[in-house]
């Protein structure tokens, strides 16, 4: 049989610059077989673990692994994992957050369709290096397919002994628990999170203290996100300095994305730190779909922020991104094309935060919703000069003063498009003009007098009577009638009207 | 189900399974992560089985997750013993005819409509 024709996954350009680590078996086994997981060094940085290691030796490793939580922050895995271990108590417990709630984003979704069995074995792993005989894995119920793989590993791991009694007969155990969330954006903020697992309505808490001293029903708590898992059993399998190889001098191993927008290649790709968001883009994404420029990517989703196409050649790292006005977040990237509106992408953003906003808190609660008004006034082609600043000034007290990782980053979208497309919010405000063409209020329709041949197509399907002309004349629309319902746009046979 | 107790048991028991995997016969991997059965998996699917059935083949049928081509789910793969395994992309229900006829009956892969070949396996 001759296969010289098919490329091979390697010379994809899709694929060429990943790097499999969290999605090493993704696509690759069949999640609901323990047994094509365990042929591919499944649980066996478990067993090395249980039998070879000591708590402190796993810590240790994870430490010089340099790994760093996948969940939004960023914030130091192994440190996280000491000071639950340091923590005095007996019972502690053990969580993974697979609550993924934003817009555009399925990193989490596809470890846990794709490879359950990664997640189980670094929060064992986890579980033994903290301590804890308890664990819990919460979920959205929006997802049904993963809570359903989840829910076959767990059992065939049980049945196999690797969840249990006595694990490798190391004397350590551990159970495991699946806790489904009914979707509440803020439940993806570990304190909510570990209210909602009690039972509370999920809000979070102040920290300090935070979940390491206490956490879940009061005792010391690790949690983590999935991501972060599912590169546990690679770093003990091998080593933390191995691992440590692969990225940047702070940001170490690779992270998973998901694009999406106006991307050609829509997906899930796995890169090393570091590498340029232009690679990410025009190479392993193919380019803009849509053929036109483009303009911004959004990233880390309603936490993070926009990065302009002056900024491309950032390489991906948890400070670079933070230093720009973004941050890493959970890994999705929404591709914007010049038909976006830079306004109106923060409007949206905002819309989703402040319908999530839990109440709690009062700068949250209220400043949110100031914002997002102001945001719908210019968007209406409403706004005040003195608004940018306005924007600005409440969006610094939100991140300022919010109790929660939500309130904290909710003005994030607003600001960085402030920061990199202020000219786009003044043309709104000044010029009653919307550059990219997106927002309604603002456009106008208008008839080239030039390419006019008085056909009065127009002017029949015009809903509000806003066109008027006499047979092969030249027409005319009454803006102030006009509703801009583009209904002309759409019967013009001779491309005579725009829209500006 | 007899349970691990050591790390012999557990390598003793991916020697075993790498061996089985070594003997299998030809598979046809269907991608059933929830992008796959958004763009159509589940009928890609049922069409694979018809024609295996009509064919009367032996074929193992086996799902997978996400492999990160969303663009192009439904995707389904081939393996034919000892030969890289096939990824074809956009699969409709008669891309799967054709496979199943053309590929797997005959044994001629799809240049037209294979996307890529993993090589390593196992």
């Amino acid at each position: 049989m001759v296969t010289g024709q098919v490329p091979t996954y390697q010379e994809l350009d899709f694929y060429n610059k990943q790097m499999r680590f969290a999605l090493r078996n993704c696509g690759r086994i069949d999640p609901e077989n323990i047994y094509e997981y365990i042929a591919r060094q499944g649980y066996q940085a478990l067993g090395k673990v249980l039998t070879q290691l000591s708590p402190q030796q796993v810590v240790g490793e994870v430490k010089t692994s340099g790994l760093r939580g996948r969940g939004g922050g960023g914030f130091p895995t192994g440190l996280k994992w000491q000071f639950a271990q340091q923590a005095p108590e007996t019972e502690k417990y053990i969580i993974c957050n697979a609550d993924e709630g934003d817009p555009g984003a399925f990193m989490d979704r596809s470890v846990l369709e794709g490879d359950p069995h990664t997640l189980v074995e670094g929060m064992i792993i986890a579980a033994y290096a903290i301590g804890a005989s308890q664990g819990y894995i919460y979920v959205r119920a929006e997802y049904p397919l993963a809570i359903q793989r989840l829910k076959t590993a767990i059992a065939q791991a049980e049945e196999l002994g690797l969840l249990g009694e006595d694990i490798f007969s190391s004397g350590f155990s551990f159970q495991l628990h699946i806790k489904e969330g009914a979707g509440a954006f803020v439940c993806g903020e570990e304190t909510a999170l570990m209210a909602s697992i009690e039972g509370e309505r999920g809000m979070p808490r102040p920290r300090p203290p935070f979940p390491a001293q206490r956490g879940l029903w009061g005792k010391p708590t690790n949690i983590n996100n999935v991501e972060t898992y599912a590169n546990v059993p690679v770093i003990l399998l091998e080593s933390g300095a191995k691992f440590s190889q692969v990225g940047t001098e702070k940001s170490k191993g690779t992270k998973v994305f998901a694009l999406t927008g106006k991307i050609k290649n829509t997906g899930l790709v796995e890169v090393p730190m570091g590498i340029k968001l232009r690679e990410i883009i025009f190479e392993l994404g193919g380019g803009i779909s849509s053929g036109k420029d483009f303009k911004a990517v959004q990233i880390g989703g309603p936490s993070g922020g926009c990065i302009p196409a002056q900024l491309l050649d950032l390489p991906v790292d948890y400070d670079s991104l933070v230093e720009a006005g973004a941050m890493m977040g959970s890994g999705g990237l929404v591709v914007m094309d010049s038909d976006t509106c830079m306004v109106d992408l923060a409007r949206f953003f905002l819309n989703f935060t402040q319908s999530e906003s839990c109440g709690k808190c009062t700068p949250c609660r209220e400043g949110t919703k100031r914002m997002l008004e102001i945001l719908e006034r210019i968007t209406q082609g409403e706004g005040r000069e003195e608004d940018l600043d306005l924007l600005e000034q409440l969006g610094e007290t939100i991140k300022a003063t919010s109790l929660c990782g939500l309130g904290q980053t909710a003005p994030n979208p607003v600001l960085s498009t402030l920061r990199y497309f202020r000219h786009e919010y003044e043309a709104h405000i000044r010029d009653k003009k919307c550059p990219a063409g997106a927002c309604s209020a603002l456009l106008q329709h208008r008839i080239i007098p030039d390419l006019c041949r008085g056909c009065t197509r127009c002017a029949k399907v015009c809903p509000v009577g806003a066109i008027s002309g006499k047979v092969k004349q030249v027409h005319k629309i009454d803006s102030s009638a006009c509703i801009n319902c583009g209904a002309c746009l759409e019967a013009c046979p001779f491309d005579a009207i725009e829209r500006a | 189900m007899k349970k691990i107790e050591s790390v012999a048991d557990l390598s003793r028991i991916k020697q075993e399974q790498i061996q089985r995997q070594e003997k299998r016969g030809a598979r046809v991997i269907v991608g059933m992560g929830t992008c796959g059965i958004a763009a159509g998996a589940k009928t890609v699917l049922q069409v694979l089985e018809e024609e295996v059935q009509r064919y009367d083949i032996q074929v193992e049928i086996c799902q997978t997750g996400c492999i990160g081509m969303c663009e192009q789910e439904p995707l389904l793969d081939v393996q034919l013993p000892n030969q890289g395994r096939i990824t074809y992309g956009k699969v409709t229900p008669n891309l799967v005819k054709r496979i199943v006829q053309e590929h797997l009956v005959e044994g001629n892969i799809l240049e037209d409509a294979a996307l890529a070949r993993l090589t390593e396996e196992v």
